[in-house]
């Protein structure tokens, strides 16, 4: 249960540990997770498609670090592969992004009480992104308080340095892969981000909430576009949510 | 070489710093404003994970139902199939979810191989 602080199966190394430890253990951590080369070869994806748009090396390296949301990002470089108006491209990216709201919501209550300074809280935020959150909600509740945010830091740091390597890597091999293993590539972000949906499910709401949101999402996006993320959350979400009550008693 | 939209040099940054980051960034810092006091024990956290967890599960049937770029070549059964293969690997094999990621994979490019598009 996530909920739970979880003290009991804390790992062995947070005994004794300072936020210094905690740091290097987030950094050792990232390339023991799958996400970690998903994201890479999602965002190898990324620079090539930014390729494609007619973007700079350094534009798709700085869209990367300055947004680190791949939905957002693919948005923005479609927008201008499409020759959007500038209004159509950051309404576009604006809707990806609302989707970080209730993300972040959810992975806050773990990164307080660090006792670190506030701004860091608001800083740490800018790594909210799917891999680093679902892969935070499946880590932090182990570790102690005080020691989470370090952790996480080190941990969504790595993640941070990987994405821009992997943006420029993806940059410079655009148009020289097979196009099945191109099509591979794209397949790799949504087949593990429903699989870290289930890893970080802990009630019966959140297993609803991935039912119910993997069949209203296509659906919404055909008749509704542009509001259909935001509306699959509120509505799916809200339905797994009363069912989840509804089976609690 | 840069989009017309997007001007030259420096402009160019900032565009992209206008368009990307600020209509980005705002929406995490409002996370951590409204989350200040929540616990995650109580019935408002519940619903927006809830929330949460079935908005990224909708842009992910969305990304398998209606691919962008080379994986809108591959045939939907073979996209549904290798979706639901990966599903099933990692949800009655163990829970590894790298093993879900391979087996979805290999499914994909297996069956677009023998099978055509």
């Amino acid at each position: 249960m996530a909920g739970s602080d979880g003290h009991a199966k804390a790992p062995a190394w947070t005994k004794g540990a300072g936020r210094r430890t905690a740091f290097l253990r987030g950094v050792m951590s990232a390339p023991t997770t799958p996400g970690l080369f998903i994201l890479f070869f999602a965002m190898i994806g990324f620079g090539a498609l930014a390729r494609d748009a007619g973007l700079g090396a350094g534009e798709a390296v700085f869209i990367t670090a300055s947004l680190f949301q791949l939905p957002g990002q693919v948005a923005l470089v479609d927008q201008f592969g499409r020759g959007a108006t500038i209004a159509a491209a950051a309404f576009a990216v604006a809707l990806t992004a609302i989707r970080l709201l209730p993300m972040t919501v959810v992975l806050m209550p773990y990164l307080r009480g660090s006792g670190l300074p506030r701004w860091l809280e608001y800083a740490s935020v800018h790594f909210v992104a799917i891999t680093a959150w679902v892969e935070s909600l499946k880590r932090l509740p182990a570790i102690p308080v005080p020691l989470r945010l370090p952790f996480y830091f080190g941990f969504a740091g790595v993640l941070c340095v990987s994405t821009i390597t992997a943006t420029f890597v993806g940059y410079h091999v655009a148009g020289q892969v097979p196009p099945l293993v191109s099509a591979a590539l794209l397949f790799l972000t949504p087949i593990y981000f429903v699989c870290s949906l289930v890893a970080t499910a802990t009630s019966s709401a959140d297993y609803w909430a991935v039912l119910i949101g993997t069949v209203l999402g296509p659906i919404l996006f055909l008749y509704l576009p542009g509001l259909d993320l935001l509306l699959t959350g509120l509505i799916g979400g809200t339905l797994a949510y009363f069912i989840g009550r509804w089976r609690r008693k | 070489m840069t989009a017309g939209l997007l001007g030259q040099g420096l402009t160019t940054y900032v565009m992209l710093l206008l368009l990307g980051a600020v209509m980005t960034e705002p929406w995490r810092w409002a996370g951590v404003w409204l989350a200040r006091d929540l616990d995650v024990e109580s019935e408002v956290f519940r619903w927006v994970k809830a929330v949460s967890t079935a908005l990224v599960a909708g842009l992910v049937a969305r990304m398998v139902v209606f691919p962008i770029g080379a994986l809108a070549e591959v045939a939907p059964w073979i996209r549904y199939a290798a979706f639901g293969a990966g599903l099933a690997v990692y949800v009655f094999a163990g829970r590894h979810i790298l093993w879900g990621v391979l087996a979805g994979t290999a499914t994909l490019l297996l069956a677009t191989a023998w099978l055509g598009q």
